[in-house]
């Protein structure tokens, strides 16, 4: 019995977690594991605490999109704290200068109390003599605690490009970032980015109603498209880019993009031609 | 009633005997082949439909009605057999695996079974039509029909092919066998083939295996075609047995296997095509007292086709292109007497599978393979019913036949249904269809000449490549197709008529008819679309064209000289136009015939002559040219030696006796034909 629950509870979990919501609910305790269909990408021992750092298909942290849950653990107890207010500012230190990465806020996932969810862009890899670090500070019971720990930011295993750190032709930075598909098909896919700019070396704000054209290509394939394609429109409620992508096989695949302003101006990328076989502004994906 | 069927069929075969070149055509009639037609009776009725229709019969087994004479070159391929026919002309992307084409039309328009029985190729670039799955060693003859006459197995627009497997059918003939062997020079193919058969009023079987290999043929002017190889090898076995005297139970298996098959027109070759086609059926002189000639089959076959080009030398990108296409059937079907009606009726079903991959690796092993699927596993089951009538209208005939069929489309798998979603969002997964077919054949005889004249209404679905092809290339166009799951069904309203008199020595008889065919299904570009295929120009997607007209008309002449020796003739002409007066592409230029042929019993020699006009009406958007005029000879010498029971026959003869270097409107890519070539057969027989 206990074990079909805890699977049906795990499914439901794994689903999106939509059935139940704690909101106001305090209690800490809860019988299952939310997390356990997840990875643990670190954990971060501080204070009598262990930050745990989850995602849902990584195993640790990659340039690009980053989507991560974030729990604390009181060791005295092995009990989660509910409801924990959380900040995090990731920074990558360089040769000669510091910089942080467009992220969102840390809240609470709408099924556990315990849980809180964001993501983080990472716009390089760290190397030999440059590398990411990551500061929480947060707000358990009544006190206010923070932790610095480096990270180890690799390039995707498959080596594929998912973001795009660029100048624009306005001469201000941005950075563009894939967040969908994650697990591409043959088939119309959903397809969702996020466009920050950089402001300063710390802030990273999104850009709201600009647009990104998209033309999938098959470089294998002697520059093969596909029909049916939609730019990337902006959708306020998730303050991200959409579109659909069309693949139609399995391969490699270099998603060339341009990205306009709100009036319409190329500020980075290139129409493809005869000539002009790849833009400048480009993801690339592999399934 | 019946001596004016009898004359009309004599006649009919007199003026097939007119067929020169390679084979004879003729029609089997009781006066010709009085041996057969009282053992056969039993239970394969000679087909009534002949004495209206205007059907042409292929002979293709010689064995059993001893006539050797009629086939210029026993042991060649079943697909130079059907090249014989008025009607038929055969595609050639090689040496192996012609595509039949009936008025001008292909596989997709025509309605083409092995003894009733639907098959269905497994490749998406059409090399492996149903017939290249069997042999001659199986057949007994092939019988086509024209346009809504060839309704009776299926729906069909262009016409039908049956082809008849050869079975002892309960004659007392008792145990014989025999061996054949042949060799061609140009491309020494070697053919070895045995059968031996038991037959007597309660129990028969045939069983037949032949091997053919063959190198890469040689064009007129000592051209080597590379790639035109091709090996093969099929076994048959099929039996009845009786289980009382007016029922019998019949069973057949055939295993045909091709390897090593060389495409020279295409980009790809085949390292397998393999088919196993079986069935069981039963057999009823009467059912529920008035019907007669009760007749049931179930069959199931399967189809494995495997695409290669590992030999092939700078390919841009390396694929495998499996197929897949397995389908189960049934009929069951009676004949009825009335006074003047002759009516008959079947009930037929099928199930097919087809499903075909395409995997390419990029020149970059770093890259993950590309996968798409061509064909999304699409399940057809097909359910009709089929009447006809012939009715005897006192000294004329008319034949009624229709034909209503119910046929649903299933995308079964997941991934090939999102991948054609890419092109149409709103695609459901199934799709039924009703297809009708109805036929009016009226037959007038007033000696000496005979008037034959038909109307007809059908349609057809549209084949699983038209309606859900994926990226398929047709090297001949050059172009990527795409099926469309919404297609109309094309329907084609058709008339034909043939007049002919004869006089002992002379005969002369004109035929043609008429299509006109609404909602043609075609490839149009889409310019939109970005091309797959490396090298191709664009991307075509099936569409449904207003509508076609397409005319074929033939004049069609025999002369006895002496006894022993005939003249013939044929000449056609061809023309296909689209609604806005552009050529159809594949349409036969101006084309004859002509021949002597001599033939005392023991001896026979035939001098023929074949030949095309210069192409006038042609399509350069579907990758057409001019063909050139041609014209090529051939002469071949026949034997019969006796040894006590036993016979041998050798047949000896030269074809393309000039070494003439051409290729036909039907040549894909404009691959050049066979340059001269000598064969020779030997057939011995065990009786």
């Amino acid at each position: 019995m206990k074990t079909i629950k805890l699977i049906l509870v795990t499914f439901v979990a794994a689903l999106g977690l939509s059935s139940c919501s704690s909101d106001g609910d305090d209690t800490p305790k809860i019988d299952v594991n939310p997390m356990a269909e997840f990875n643990l990408v670190t954990n971060i021992e501080a204070n009598g605490h262990s930050l745990e750092l989850y995602s849902e298909g990584k195993t640790g942290f990659t340039t690009g999109y980053n989507e991560l849950y974030v729990r604390i653990k009181n060791n005295a107890d092995d009990t989660y704290f509910a409801n924990p207010e959380i900040t995090w500012m990731p920074v990558m230190h360089m040769m000669s200068i510091n910089h942080s990465c467009p992220i969102s806020e840390l809240a609470i996932s709408n099924d556990y109390n315990t849980v809180t969810k964001g993501y983080v862009i990472f716009q390089m890899p760290g190397n030999a003599d440059e590398y990411w670090d990551i500061t929480f500070t947060y707000e358990v019971e009544g006190q206010e605690y923070s932790v610095t720990e480096t990270i180890d930011v690799t390039a995707p295993s498959d080596g594929k490009q998912t973001v795009s750190a660029f100048m624009g032709s306005d001469d201000v930075r941005y950075i563009l970032a894939m967040v969908e598909p994650t697990d591409p098909e043959v088939a119309v896919n959903d397809m969702q980015a996020m466009l920050f700019k950089m402001e300063n070396m710390m802030s990273f704000p999104s850009v709201e109603n600009y647009s990104v054209t998209l033309d999938p290509r098959m470089p294998g394939m002697g520059n093969h498209s596909s029909p049916n394609n939609e730019d990337l429109t902006y959708d306020a409620a998730t303050k991200s880019y959409k579109g659909k992508l069309s693949l139609t096989m399995t391969g490699y695949w270099k998603l060339n993009l341009k990205l306009l302003n709100s009036t319409g101006e190329v500020l980075k990328g290139e129409d493809i031609t005869e000539e002009i076989e790849a833009s400048s502004l480009y993801f690339e994906l592999e399934f | 009633m019946n001596i004016i069927k009898c004359a009309h069929k004599v006649c009919t075969i007199l003026m097939e005997t007119s067929r020169p070149i390679y084979i004879w055509v003729l029609l089997l009639g009781i006066f010709i082949f009085p041996i057969n037609i009282g053992a056969q009776e039993l239970v394969l009725p000679k087909d009534s439909i002949i004495t209206i229709n205007l059907d042409e019969v292929i002979l293709i087994s010689a064995r059993k009605t001893l006539d050797y004479h009629r086939q210029p070159k026993p042991l060649s391929t079943l697909d130079e057999y059907l090249e014989s026919s008025k009607k038929v002309d055969m595609v050639k992307r090689g040496a192996y695996a012609w595509e039949p084409t009936l008025n001008n039309m292909f596989s997709e328009r025509l309605s083409v079974t092995i003894d009733g029985m639907r098959i269905f190729g497994a490749c998406t670039d059409k090399m492996d039509p149903v017939t290249s799955y069997v042999d001659v060693s199986n057949l007994s003859r092939a019988h086509i029909a024209s346009g809504q006459q060839g309704t009776e197995h299926g729906n069909t627009i262009g016409g039908a092919i049956n082809l008849e497997l050869d079975r002892g059918n309960f004659k007392e003939t008792g145990l014989y066998g025999g061996v054949e062997t042949g060799f061609e020079s140009n491309n020494q193919m070697s053919v070895v083939g045995a059968e031996f058969n038991y037959s007597d009023s309660n129990f028969y079987v045939d069983t037949d295996i032949i091997y053919r290999k063959a190198e890469n043929y040689v064009a007129g002017g000592d051209e080597e075609v590379e790639f035109s190889q091709f090996e093969k090898y099929n076994v048959s076995a099929n039996g009845g047995y009786k289980l009382a005297e007016d029922r019998a139970f019949t069973a057949s298996l055939i295993y045909d296997e091709a390897r090593d098959v060389g495409y020279p027109a295409l980009t790809m070759d085949v390292s397998l095509a393999r088919a196993i086609i079986a069935s069981v059926g039963f057999e009823q002189d009467a059912l529920w007292g008035s019907l007669t000639n009760w007749k049931s089959k179930m069959y199931f076959n399967k189809v494995t086709h495997v695409m290669d080009d590992t030999k092939r030398p700078d390919v841009p990108i390396h694929m495998d292109m499996p197929g897949w296409s397995d389908t189960y059937g049934f009929y069951s079907q009676a004949a009825l007497k009335a006074k003047r009606h002759q009516f008959l009726f079947k009930l037929d079903g099928y199930y097919n599978k087809s499903l075909a991959e395409m995997t390419m690796y990029p020149n970059d092993p770093n890259e993950l393979p590309m996968f798409m699927l061509t064909w999304p596993d699409v399940r057809t089951a097909n359910g009709g019913v089929y009447a006809e009538d012939e009715l005897d209208l006192n000294g004329s005939l008319l034949k009624l036949a229709t034909r209503l069929t119910v046929q649903n489309q299933n995308v079964a798998d997941e991934f090939g249904l999102n991948s054609l979603k890419i092109f149409y969002p709103e695609m459901e997964k199934s799709k039924t269809r009703f297809l009708k077919s109805i036929s009016g054949q009226w037959h007038k005889m007033w000696m000496p000449w005979h008037f034959n004249a038909g109307l007809s209404y059908g349609d057809r679905a549209p084949s699983v490549t038209e309606g859900y092809g994926f990226y398929l290339f047709n090297s001949f166009d050059n172009h990527d197709y795409i099926g469309d799951p919404g297609l109309d069904n094309e329907k084609s309203m058709e008339a034909n008529t043939k007049i002919s008199w004869e006089k002992s020595k002379f005969k002369l008889s004109a035929e043609a008819n008429f299509f006109h065919i609404a909602d043609y299904i075609i490839g149009e570009i889409d310019p939109s679309l970005s091309v797959m295929t490396i090298g191709a120009e664009g991307v075509k997607i099936y569409r449904n064209l207003d509508y076609t007209n397409l005319f074929n008309t033939s004049l069609d002449m025999e002369y006895a000289i002496l006894p022993e020796l005939k003249w013939s003739g044929l000449i056609s002409y061809h023309r296909g136009t689209d609604n806005n007066g552009g050529n159809l592409p594949f349409i036969s230029p101006f084309s004859y015939r002509s021949g002597f042929q001599f033939d005392n019993r023991s001896f026979s020699a035939a001098l023929r002559i074949t030949g095309a006009g210069k192409q006038v009406n042609y399509n350069p958007d579907f990758g057409e040219d001019q063909t050139q005029a041609y014209t090529v000879c051939s002469l071949t010498f026949g034997k019969t030696f006796k040894f006590n029971n036993d016979s041998m026959y050798a047949k000896f003869g030269v074809e393309n006796i000039f070494d003439e270097y051409y290729s036909t409107y039907t040549d894909w890519k404009n691959i050049p034909r066979m340059g001269r070539n000598f064969f020779l057969t030997l057939s011995y027989s065990i009786n």
